[in-house]
């Protein structure tokens, strides 16, 4: 189980961060903050023509957090906001829902990636870290607030 | 008292598994577990003579009332406070801090007084200082902390009132230099708050000699059971001081024009009390008045754990400021995060704490987002802290580093 949750993709993610940095132009702009372990992720990204053309995140935190907003930046690159708010739907259903399938997913390249953050639902405590830079986004996007500052709870 | 119930060590969370593994149980400053004579005296309590206290004519509710009164004395003896009437039950130190800003800070405090903390407090000794700030205009002054941590003179301003310091440090084991700092606020008769929450379990505090104006503590860090704790008060200051919470118990008269308020204790005591717990906590200082208080350098679990946890790369934070005084050892290691560290540890049964450990704004001094702590109770053993070596190998080897 622990394997799973720490398993080498993760890991690769987490000491090679993804699109690691800070977009200075950016359309959006947002830091997530878990108060309760300090997980802290500051995302910037860029919707033109609504698509995400470029983003990028900076952040300090456990390894699931950071791996996570890695994968994340990785995979919503180039997606358009509602394919966008689709996966962070589908990420967050996954690790909340106890009737989660992945039959429920038809964007199969997605899971293969983001698909490895499905046991920290075993880890009732950790799961937080793991939404924390899905969340930052989808709260960036909806609220389409170019600067802001919140808490993530 | 039962001799054979307070056989050392009878926990029965010891003993106890996790994950498939023995519980090592290494976060002891957050709470501790309840000893099987504590769990027995709320038990006899619970089935024996379960009634409410002060008010019934009947035998069980003498009998309720007669052993939570006890305990009180127990209290007063246990601080050395000069009389039972100091002793205040609260829900534990958090409590009792609220308790203090709000009836004596709304009472006596005024816009522009001082009101003094350390950098070493735990949130709960910040927050209603700061509730207290905003709402009357008193100003939160903070003591600086430096290398030794050895700040001799407090800059009181003229209108310094209160000052309300933590003994010992829950996130780093650093003592406050309590003694110097109180002998400069009585200088200026300034009052003095000592929180208590962390030194009780491994030193015995003299509110007399320490000469200080209050003092909290809670019952579940010395092996008493959660949701009871103490506010000691001076008598004088706690007649002067409004009730903080008000409704059954603590009154004299009752008319729907005014209400006279009871004398001490009761003043302080609003309702029904958590009166199983009052008796389990009793319990508990019986126990902790068995335990040989040692000096840290002669605990060898302790010095045995921090030694092996440098050797096997933590870095132990805080003794920049100064010397550990209880066992508690907080550390980062390499580049792992705390939160993985206690994830992983928890699946061999090891629980340690990681996090910010409810004082952030010391972690920002340390200049450290996260901490994992480490912290001992009478009843760790060699083997835990074997088991812990153990395991922070494996977690190193889950995370390939």
């Amino acid at each position: 189980m622990l394997s799973e949750i720490y398993g080498d993709l993760i890991l690769d993610h987490c000491r090679n961060p993804r699109n690691y940095g800070d977009i200075h132009n950016a359309t959006h702009r947002i830091c997530g903050h878990n108060p309760l372990c300090g997980d802290k992720i500051e995302l910037t990204f860029i919707v033109k023509d609504n698509h995400i053309e470029n983003i990028k995140f900076k952040g300090k935190g456990c390894a699931i957090s950071q791996a996570s907003a890695s994968i994340m930046t990785n995979e919503l690159l180039g997606k358009t906001t509602e394919e966008a708010i689709l996966l962070f739907n589908v990420f967050h259903e996954m690790l909340t829902r106890e009737d989660f399938s992945e039959k429920n997913i038809f964007v199969d390249s997605f899971f293969k990636k983001a698909g490895v953050f499905l046991n920290i639902k075993n880890f009732p405590t950790r799961v937080k870290c793991a939404t924390l830079a899905w969340h930052s986004f989808n709260l960036a996007l909806k609220e389409n607030k170019p600067q802001q500052n919140d808490n993530i709870n | 008292m039962n001799k054979l119930k307070m056989k050392n060590l009878n926990f029965p969370m010891l003993g106890k598994k996790t994950n498939n593994n023995r519980l090592v149980y290494l976060d002891n400053a957050s709470t501790t577990f309840k000893h099987a004579y504590v769990i027995e005296a709320e038990r006899k309590y619970e089935t024996e003579y379960s009634a409410n206290i002060h008010r019934g004519i009947y035998f069980i509710s003498e009998k309720a009332t007669r052993e939570y009164e006890e305990v009180r004395s127990k209290v007063k003896h246990f601080i050395n406070a000069k009389k039972e009437t100091e002793i205040i039950f609260t829900s534990g130190s958090t409590g009792s801090l609220n308790l203090i800003a709000y009836s004596y800070g709304r009472t006596f405090l005024k816009k522009n007084d001082e009101i003094w903390i350390s950098s070493l407090e735990h949130h709960s000794n910040i927050i209603p200082w700061q509730i207290i700030c905003s709402e009357i205009g008193c100003k939160l002054r903070i003591i600086p902390i430096n290398k030794d941590h050895t700040v001799k003179k407090i800059p009181f301003g003229k209108q310094a009132k209160l000052l309300a310091i933590t003994c010992i440090s829950n996130a780093i084991g650093v003592a406050n230099p309590i003694r110097n700092w109180i002998k400069q606020a009585k200088e200026r008769n300034i009052k003095v708050v000592l929180d208590a929450a962390q030194a009780v379990p491994h030193f015995k505090m003299d509110v007399q000699e320490l000469d200080c104006d209050f003092l909290v503590f809670s019952g579940h860090k010395i092996y008493g059971p959660t949701g009871v704790g103490i506010l000691y008060g001076k008598e004088k200051l706690l007649e002067t001081m409004v009730p903080y919470q008000t409704g059954g118990d603590m009154v004299k008269e009752v008319t729907f024009q005014k209400t006279i308020y009871a004398d001490l204790p009761a003043k302080f005591e609003a309702g029904t009390p958590n009166i199983s717990g009052v008796i389990g906590f009793g319990a508990a200082i019986d126990f902790v008045n068995k335990i040989k208080f040692q000096p840290i350098a002669q605990n060898t679990i302790f010095q045995k754990a921090k030694e092996k946890l440098i050797q096997i790369g933590a870095k132990i934070v805080g003794e920049e400021f100064g010397k550990i005084q209880v066992p508690i050892l907080s550390f980062t290691l390499q580049n792992i995060h705390p939160h993985d560290i206690a994830t992983i540890l928890d699946q061999k049964g090891i629980a340690v704490r990681a996090g910010h450990l409810c004082a952030q704004p010391l972690l920002n001094l340390l200049n450290v987002p996260a901490l994992t702590r480490v912290s001992l109770g009478e009843y760790n053993t060699d083997n835990d802290i074997d088991s812990l070596i153990d395991g922070i190998k494996f977690v190193k080897k889950v995370l390939k580093c």
